[in-house]
């Protein structure tokens, strides 16, 4: 079994699911609460990595990223090499591929918040951020686990993106999933069945916590 | 002094074009904003508060303007000073009544506020529940804690959306003392939004009365109550009986008008003296409890308006009984359950209904 290739995907999956939640926090508070006509082209945005073929994502992901592309260059010049084929471009073509995991449970729990709470909140001399953190997430906890939960098994699982991005570097790139395909691929079919059994047990001890912890949180849709 | 002049326009689902407009200075203590549901009254609090923001128009506190169209200026809700409870309350679940209570106490130091939390807890009669969640709280001692966490930020304005609806009106009356006692010292205006008609006269020093989004009227509980203008407002006032009559005579000279109520030829009604003209369509809206009931013909009554009928149906609620009969037209009047036995009350008793004529008001419908 490659335990490189699985402490990797856990190191990635930690990674993008923590950044993720820092980023999508603000960003589900506005899609919640602001009442911008436009809003549902952001929506739209958001939720486009569901639909998406990985690899369509991966491949823009990558011209971004690669020496030509906008990020790619700024990194460049910081860095003086590519984001491409690296694991900090890894997080971040896997942050784009897992945002609307993180983006979408907190803008549900966000939205099934009773509104007459924020307006007490505003009434007792609270500011906006005050009742952010005094409000709104103490009672919306179960959607950040969720979208902690979600994004960080949908890293750990995803293929095509890393495949695209990360290219099959031992080590940097090459997660738990590459490392199953690279051995049916070599017909070390008891090498994957042993990684993709542990992925198997991992997810689902994971998942079985959360539902565990809390049984309302499941609901990765908008009820609207 | 808080003065109020505002429009507003509001698209619901079910008001698709709901237009508020209100002029109305509320001076220190209370004032009764009463009216029936979609007249506008939670709008108005929503807008003095800063939870909506007005077309048009001006609020002031004294000197203080919170919001002016004309020159721009909309004070956020957190910034305006106002106690505000809702009627689903909004105690904040996750809180322990303590930490509810003392949530508006930002500015003030811990030692300071302790003395403030223990001394409002025990007027409010809350002191033993502090460590509880508002989910094991009872429906009376929830409405408690709200207002104490209204009251104990100092507001400059207190706003009560039906903060007692629903509570047995003994406790009802226990909380509204409470109120009242509690602003004998700092005298802010109370606008206290109800639709019960009981709580208008049990806390009113004033009324204002909205339907369809504007004043109808306002003044003492007495002025307001006497007399509905409309229809819909004589509904919600609690008028039982409201019956559509054609006026017949005009007799200016005895101060009355004789109508003639719809459904039967021979009930004839003398009611005051009003603007309706002969051959007008009105309503006639008489109270309940304001419709004698004798089990014989009576003579030598000064009331002028006797009719004979049958009782169709009769329903014990609480400490009344709300009696059907039918008189021609049909009339509702409450007795008191002792009253009904002894004058051996039944289904398909004959009756006489006696109604003095200023129990009787003219409704002319808009």
């Amino acid at each position: 079994m490659n335990v490189d290739a699985l402490l990797l995907s856990l190191r990635l999956a930690t990674i993008v699911s923590v950044s993720l939640l820092i980023i999508a926090l603000p960003l589900a508070y506005w899609l919640a609460f602001s009442s911008w006509p436009g809003k549902f082209l952001l929506d739209s945005l958001v939720a486009l990595p569901l639909v998406l073929p990985p690899t369509v994502l991966g491949f823009y992901a990558l011209i971004a990223l690669g020496p030509r592309g906008v990020v790619g260059k700024f990194w460049q010049a910081l860095f003086g090499h590519s984001l491409a084929f690296t694991f900090p471009g890894l997080v971040l073509a896997s942050m784009l591929y897992s945002l609307p995991f993180a983006v979408q449970p907190l803008v549900t729990s966000f939205e099934s918040l009773d509104r007459r709470l924020l307006d007490a909140s505003a009434i007792l001399g609270a500011s906006p951020t005050r009742s952010f953190f005094r409000i709104i997430l103490p009672l919306a906890w179960p959607g950040v686990i969720t979208a902690l939960v979600l994004s960080f098994a949908h890293t750990l699982g995803e293929f095509g993106v890393v495949l695209m991005v990360g290219g099959d570097l031992a080590g940097v790139t090459r997660t738990v999933s590459i490392d199953i395909y690279d051995r049916v691929q070599a017909l070390d079919y008891s090498g994957a069945h042993e990684t993709a059994l542990l992925l198997l047990v991992i997810s689902f001890v994971v998942l079985s916590a959360v539902y565990g912890m809390n049984r309302r949180v499941w609901s990765l849709w908008r009820a609207r | 002094m808080l003065s109020v002049a505002i429009e507003k326009k509001l698209q619901t689902p079910r008001t698709p074009s709901f237009q508020l407009e209100i002029t109305e200075v509320f001076p220190p203590g209370f004032t009764v904003l009463f009216g029936p549901s979609g007249a506008g009254k939670s709008t108005v609090l929503d807008c003095i508060a800063g939870l909506l923001k007005p077309d048009q128009g001006r609020i002031a506190l004294g000197e203080q303007v919170f919001f002016d169209h004309t020159t721009v200026v909309n004070l956020p809700a957190q910034r305006r000073g106002v106690g505000y409870v809702f009627q689903s309350l909004a105690l904040f679940p996750h809180l322990s009544v303590e930490e509810n209570i003392a949530y508006g106490m930002g500015g003030i130091a811990p030692e300071q506020r302790a003395i403030r939390i223990e001394r409002i807890t025990a007027g409010f009669h809350i002191g033993g529940l502090k460590s509880r969640k508002p989910p094991e709280l009872s429906g009376g001692e929830k409405q408690r804690v709200a207002l104490a966490r209204s009251v104990i930020t100092e507001p400059r304005v207190l706003l009560l959306d039906e903060p007692l609806t629903g509570l047995e009106s003994g406790l009802r009356q226990a909380i509204q003392k409470d109120l009242r006692e509690w602003n004998e010292e700092k005298r802010i205006p109370i606008i206290y939004v109800t639709h019960h008609q009981d709580e208008v006269n049990a806390i009113g020093e004033r009324v204002v009365m909205m339907a369809n989004g504007r004043v109808q009227k306002s003044g003492t509980p007495q002025e307001v109550l006497a007399s509905p203008p409309t229809v819909a407002l004589a509904q919600a006032i609690g008028f039982e009986n409201l019956l559509a009559a054609r006026v017949l005579e005009e007799r200016d000279s005895d101060g009355v008008i004789r109508v003639l109520l719809e459904g039967d030829e021979n009930c004839q009604l003398e009611v005051p003296l009003s603007s309706a003209k002969p051959g007008d369509t009105i309503h006639v809206a008489i109270r309940a409890g304001d419709i004698l009931i004798a089990s014989q013909l009576p003579n030598g009554l000064s009331a002028r308006n006797v009719f004979r009928g049958t009782i169709e149906a009769m329903e014990e609620q609480g400490t009344l009984v709300r009696v059907k009969i039918n008189a021609g037209a049909p009339f509702i009047a409450h007795v008191t359950p002792s009253a009904a036995r002894s004058l051996q009350l039944t289904v398909g008793s004959v009756v006489w209904l006696v109604i003095k004529t200023h129990s009787c008001h003219t409704v002319t419908p808009r």
